[in-house]
């Protein structure tokens, strides 16, 4: 699988109206702020929100797609969590390589939705084989 | 704000969890992980693997309770209600598989104070049935004191 310097790609989702729903009950983060409207309310927030390892996931699968879909191709990924993500709501997560050497590859990336950015300075190791 | 930084370098229990088939299978669904390897046995089996793949981020699912037994440790005395994951990272080494059973070890490497913000930092290294290591977590998050 080749990367090249500089090559970009993209990756889009949008959550729909349960995704947080099955995001709790497949990771165990059952954070009302994630599930219950009523809640995220009364603390303050717009509505219910992402998790954030849900977007980042997001994020490790773009990488993942990017090295040809090869699952064991991510080594490592760091991420920086900021806005709120919202439901029903496009994400883009878009990545540019910017080094490849010895079979490697290091890329960055960051996920959007609208004008928040919901991951900013994620970078990535990925093997190319 | 409270700061025990006194806390840095403490551990808590390892914590085992036995990796379920059906578990991969619903995590990879709800994080949109549509590889075969982590639904389709025949296909991980011809890959070679003993069952199916989990996918990289499955790491938070064996993590993710001893994390938050961390946070809810009241030496550490967190403000939830100012808390925010500010960052995280992971490091991949050994696949994990159905089957397998992953033990976790949480350490406290950070508890710090800059401009009025506490940050903390956790690092949770896991290791499968063999003693091979699967991942390495960094968990960073962030308390905002009252003034902010």
């Amino acid at each position: 699988m080749g990367l090249e310097v500089g090559e970009q790609f993209e990756l889009r989702v949008t959550p729909d109206r349960y995704t947080t729903v099955r995001y709790a009950g497949a990771s165990g983060d059952f954070n009302p702020i994630h599930i219950d409207e009523q809640f995220a309310l009364s603390v303050g927030l717009p509505g219910r929100i992402l998790h954030g390892l849900w977007s980042m996931a997001q994020v490790a699968r773009a990488a993942t797609d990017a090295a040809g879909g090869d699952p064991l191709a991510l080594t490592e990924l760091s991420v920086q969590f900021r806005g709120m993500g919202r439901l029903e709501q496009e994400i883009v997560v878009s990545g540019e390589v910017q080094a490849v050497s010895d079979a490697r590859a290091r890329v960055k990336l960051e996920a959007r939705q609208g004008d928040t950015r919901l991951v900013r300075n994620a970078q990535a190791e990925l093997l190319l084989r | 704000m409270s700061v025990p930084s006194d806390k840095v370098g403490k551990r808590y229990p390892p914590l085992t969890y036995a990796v379920g088939r059906e578990k991969i299978r619903e995590y990879a669904a709800a994080t949109g992980f549509e590889h075969p390897l982590h639904h389709d046995l025949d296909t991980a089996r011809a890959a070679g693997y003993a069952d199916l793949l989990a996918p990289p981020m499955f790491v938070v699912v064996y993590c993710a309770s001893l994390f938050q037994a961390a946070l809810f440790d009241p030496e550490l005395e967190i403000d939830f209600a100012h808390l925010v994951h500010g960052g995280q990272a992971f490091s991949w080494q050994q696949p994990v598989l159905a089957g397998d059973e992953i033990t976790t070890t949480l350490t406290v490497k950070d508890i710090s104070e800059r401009a009025g913000l506490r940050f903390d930092t956790f690092e949770t290294v896991s290791v499968n049935q063999r003693g091979e290591r699967t991942a390495v977590g960094t968990w960073s998050t962030i308390i905002r004191g009252e003034e902010h």
